[in-house]
């Protein structure tokens, strides 16, 4: 294999403002995402465990459309379908006057995507709670609200953190599906320099390293946040 | 706009031939990832530490990695290593079978670990050997704890495979991608595979929930 190593290629501008770009769009992209994941997943894992049988329903259509499309297909949705089922005025907006539009389109992709997933975990963190304790709060004259925002949720999140994690570590790799829509992300910027000096193994190296580090990073955070949330008296978060 | 349906039809065998190509690489990527994440899960529960760290480090490494970055790698690697241009399609192949084996390893490696240890003693204490007790005792069990598992993760895969689309392998999406160009119809065609997608993946997902129900132990 001939090949003419050049790392310090990296460090040259552009290539290195390349880099940082890319990071930065990769990280702000997944924060974002995760951001409407949260919520968005939040009220529809909830949905799914309430009594309202068309909440229910709501609440399992949402899911099985978002879990049962390729996440690329849907960024395609986004990007070149849905705008055109717009109104005028809306369609307008989006084609035109929005600044940025692949990257917020991105956003909003992954976060829907992954709001599918993380519903699917709050419903399981909800069911897992013994029905005893929805029965009590209901007996003491809680409402519906209360009873989730004092009793189910705080167990049930705290129960699927781990989940939520892996979750969180998937957005942050899938932001990379951004690259299609133009978004210059970390692979995306990778790419980029291997283009403009044929080198492509330190590129592709820097990379790696950087998807690595961070998922690394974000595993030893989250050891300490579910150790720090554990629920006393439970063995199964224990390590 | 008004849509024009008549360009899937004009083109439906371009678009079938492009789904078989997304089948055909799912089909490859579940027989190889899963033949090599059961050699890694073996060694990740192995007694020898070298062995079961190094396993360790590369399923904990590859799922660090996004799929689009492995499959960039050996489009770009494997000519590299072997010495001549390859198609990408067999460089997709080697990338999914190395990344999904990482995904397949721990499930494997889950179910074995599901199989309670008194099971692995109480084989081991009727004389069988530590093979057998492997082969006739826990693998069965430790299969029809992870089927429903590994079929999700086969559905997954599926998914997956529409990631090609960046080394233009003329998978389902990607052919969708082509045909929408020449014709200039995105919304029908992304349409398309959108519900396609969707039947399909919905579907297998009804059949695994299915037979979990049935052959839960």
């Amino acid at each position: 294999m001939n090949y003419s190593w050049d790392w310090g290629l990296l460090f040259r501008s552009p290539h290195i403002d390349w880099l940082i770009e890319g990071f930065r769009n990769t990280v702000v992209m997944a924060v974002l995402a995760w951001f409407i994941a949260m919520s968005l997943g939040s009220l529809i894992g909830v949905m799914r465990t309430l009594d309202n049988p068309v909440a229910k329903r709501v609440g399992t259509i949402y899911v099985e459309i978002f879990r049962n499309i390729p996440l690329l297909a849907q960024l395609f949705l986004w990007y070149y379908v849905i705008p055109e089922l717009l109104p005028a005025a809306a369609q307008k907006f989006v084609k035109r006057d929005m600044a940025d539009p692949q990257f917020w389109t991105s956003v909003v992709g992954l976060g829907c995507y992954t709001a599918a997933r993380v519903a699917e975990q709050v419903r399981s963190g909800i069911q897992s709670i013994p029905r005893g304790q929805r029965a009590a709060a209901l007996a003491m004259g809680f409402s519906t609200a209360q009873v989730y925002r004092y009793v189910l949720l705080p167990i049930g999140f705290r129960t699927v953190i781990p989940s939520l994690t892996n979750d969180f570590l998937g957005v942050f790799k899938n932001s990379s599906l951004a690259l299609t829509l133009g978004v210059m992300e970390l692979t995306a910027a990778a790419r980029q320099i291997e283009e403009y000096t044929f080198h492509s193994f330190e590129p592709f190296a820097a990379a790696t390293v950087l998807y690595s580090c961070v998922t690394l990073l974000v595993i030893t955070l989250m050891r300490v946040i579910e150790r720090r949330t554990r629920i006393a008296g439970s063995v199964g978060s224990g390590r | 706009m008004g849509f024009d349906w008549n360009v899937i039809v004009n083109n439906r065998g371009l678009l079938f031939q492009g789904l078989m190509v997304s089948f055909q690489l799912t089909l490859v990527a579940i027989v190889g990832g899963m033949a090599l994440g059961t050699v890694l899960a073996m060694c990740r529960l192995s007694r020898f530490r070298v062995l079961a760290v190094a396993a360790g480090f590369y399923v904990n490494f590859l799922r660090s990695l996004p799929l689009i970055l492995v499959i960039f790698w050996f489009y770009i690697l494997t000519p590299q290593i072997v010495g001549h241009p390859i198609d990408a399609y067999s460089s997709v192949l080697i990338a999914f079978t190395l990344f999904e084996a990482a995904y397949y390893c721990e499930i494997i490696r889950a179910g074995i670990a599901s199989v309670k240890a008194g099971q692995v003693n109480a084989g081991l204490a009727l004389g069988f050997g530590r093979w057998h007790v492997m082969r006739y005792v826990v693998l069965p069990q430790a299969f029809r704890n992870m089927l429903p598992v590994l079929l999700t993760q086969a559905i997954i895969m599926f998914q997956d495979t529409s990631i090609v689309y960046v080394v233009g392998v003329r998978d389902f999406l990607t052919t969708a991608d082509v045909v929408a160009n020449s014709n200039n119809r995105p919304v029908e065609l992304y349409s398309v595979v959108a519900v396609t997608f969707l039947v399909i993946c919905f579907t297998a997902s009804r059949l695994v929930g299915r037979l979990q129900r049935k052959y839960a132990l």
